[in-house]
């Protein structure tokens, strides 16, 4: 059998829906409301997939002691209550759509040592949700 | 293949301990977890069974016997226990929802005889579940 462990974090920011490399008319189109030029905002969550061996002495995958500190500091602390456009570097030359944030998430959660990561699922809203599994991007 | 999936819940106590560590060694580790009068969660479990409808009956597998398997496999076993002392299947392991998922599914899976157990899935909270699925892995069915 295969345990995986998934744990759930959420973080408050606002965006715009906004290409350079489109027209005002195309943009508008594409992007419709979310491309207002004075933004809007989510509340989203993130949801954290990791597998590994269940240790024997600490019956974990990963320790939350560990695992939410780490999340903390590279996703939460990165996006929360901040505008991605304007304040996320990686957002200056890609549009932040929930695809967009879903890599650049995954690729800080990767770095996370102590188990492997297998899936990392963003809803935007309740409504929409995105999934990026290991091994399929 | 249509995969079918029932829930239930159990409440139950636990808490974090590992007595081939020091007390420091287990407060780092456990945090408030180690807690030795321990803590509780409302623990909701989901099970899924996959296979293709019986033509007969329309059905993968009758939920009303996956109803009664949980409350007897589970929730009698588990529901309002405390999870460290009363529950043997978990004895000499930390009953984490990693552990408690593992267990789960081993009491299950000799037990299911329509369809095929595809995933236990244990939420310790709303933003915290262990799922535990067939990956064709044996070297790691030994755990459980």
């Amino acid at each position: 059998m295969k345990v995986s462990l998934t744990r759930r974090y959420r973080f408050a920011a606002s965006h715009r829906l906004y290409s350079p490399k489109l027209s005002e008319a195309e943009n508008r189109r594409v992007y419709g409301k979310c491309c207002n030029p004075h933004g809007h905002g989510h509340n989203y969550v993130v949801e954290v997939t990791l597998t590994g061996p269940v240790d024997p002495a600490t019956g974990m995958i990963a320790n939350l002691g560990e695992l939410d500190p780490f999340v903390e500091r590279e996703v939460i602390d990165a996006f929360d209550h901040k505008n991605l456009n304007e304040e996320v570097a990686e957002f200056q030359d890609r549009v932040p759509t929930t695809e967009n944030l879903l890599r650049e998430i995954y690729r800080r959660l990767e770095k996370f040592p102590a188990a492997r990561l297998e899936r990392v699922r963003i809803e935007e809203t309740s409504n929409n949700s995105f999934e990026l599994l290991t091994g399929e991007d | 293949m249509i995969r079918v999936t029932r829930k239930c819940e159990f409440s139950a106590a636990h808490f974090y301990h590992n007595p081939s560590l020091s007390a420091e060694e287990n407060r780092r580790i456990f945090g408030k977890c180690n807690n030795p009068h321990g803590h509780g969660h409302n623990y909701v479990l989901e099970v899924t069974i996959a296979g293709e409808p019986d033509p007969a009956t329309g059905m993968v597998v009758d939920l009303k016997e996956i109803k009664d398997l949980l409350q007897r496999e589970v929730v009698d076993r588990m529901d309002h226990r405390h999870l460290n002392y009363e529950v043997p299947e978990l004895a000499g392991q930390i009953p984490t929802c990693e552990n408690i998922a593992a267990v789960i599914w081993s009491l299950l899976v000799p037990k299911i005889t329509r369809g095929k157990l595809d995933r236990v899935r244990v939420y310790e909270s709303p933003d915290l579940f262990a799922d535990c699925t067939a990956d064709g892995d044996a070297s790691k069915g030994s755990r459980a």
